[in-house]
């Protein structure tokens, strides 16, 4: 089974104890009233669906109920690493060390 | 007159040899408490149990019990006839330390496992690695597909809060694996 690291919990944890919630970094725009119907469907539904290092979004639902963000390879499907929600996305320098 | 639905009440299971012992606990009243940094101290006041600052932390004194559930959650249990006065110290808190203080004590039983083969009952169902959990720590995880507190009070003692509706489903897991261990397979 996978384990996640929880930045909360500080501890790694049952993959099943871990919802997923989608792509991680995306602000909702400050005025959503004046945004295009066209840019307003980029920011409800368009992602970057990278092949490789993905930023996302993580609940530890079944544990503290935090979210968080992680830092995960989705070809291998390896986590570099997570870091609490509201921090910004870590440098490559930062998630080649998380690697090593 | 309504009645307390607590089927599960007086159960047992047992294995030869003290190898294993499930029983329900005992009813408690259960609070769910959700209050910022800043009021941790005087909230321990109020309750009369210095609160757990990590997650997984467990204090207990005088039969009360406060677990650190996530960054600003705990659970505290006590016996049932201190509902009322807990409540009324909680309230008493309410001007100068904004919390909320929720009674969960009717949604939740107790399944108390011990014996030389406890850890190994739970793991029948528990993905946690059980051998990594500290004696007097206790973490919300999930049993089969329910989710549970699970307090560790000692090597071989666990006390499981489950949830009323779930409760028979991890009781039906637990005499299963109750009954492997008792045949030794």
């Amino acid at each position: 089974m996978l384990l996640i690291r929880c930045p909360y919990c500080a501890v790694e944890r049952p993959e099943v104890e871990f919802a997923y919630a989608g792509e991680a970094h995306i602000a909702r725009p400050q005025d959503p009233s004046a945004l295009s119907d066209e840019q307003w469907k980029d920011h409800l539904f368009i992602r970057s669906n990278p092949r490789g290092t993905h930023f996302e979004r993580w609940r530890h639902i079944h544990g503290c109920g935090r979210f968080f963000n992680a830092v995960r390879d989705t070809v291998s499907d390896k986590f570099a690493m997570t870091y609490k929600a509201g921090l910004p996305r870590p440098s490559e320098a930062e998630i080649g060390k998380a690697r090593s | 007159m309504l009645q307390e639905y607590r089927r599960l009440e007086g159960s047992r299971i047992a294995a030869p040899d003290s190898a294993l012992a499930i029983a329900m606990a005992d009813d408690c009243t259960r609070f769910s408490l959700r209050i910022a940094e800043e009021g941790i101290a005087q909230a321990g006041k109020a309750f009369g149990v210095a609160l757990p600052k990590q997650i997984g932390g467990m204090t207990a004194a005088g039969g009360r019990l406060a677990l650190c559930l996530g960054p600003d959650e705990w659970q505290l249990m006590a016996p049932l006839d201190e509902r009322d006065a807990l409540e009324a110290a909680f309230a008493a808190l309410y001007a100068k330390v904004p919390h909320s203080l929720v009674d969960i004590s009717h949604r939740e039983v107790g399944i108390v496992v011990e014996g030389r083969d406890a850890a190994l009952a739970l793991r029948s169902a528990c993905p946690l690695d059980l051998d990594e959990m500290a004696v007097g720590s206790a973490t919300r995880t999930i049993f089969d597909k329910a989710q549970i507190v699970l307090i560790r009070q000692g090597q071989d003692s666990f006390r499981i809060e489950v949830w009323q509706s779930f409760a028979d489903h991890v009781w039906g897991i637990l005499q299963a694996a109750g009954r492997e261990i008792a045949l030794e397979i």
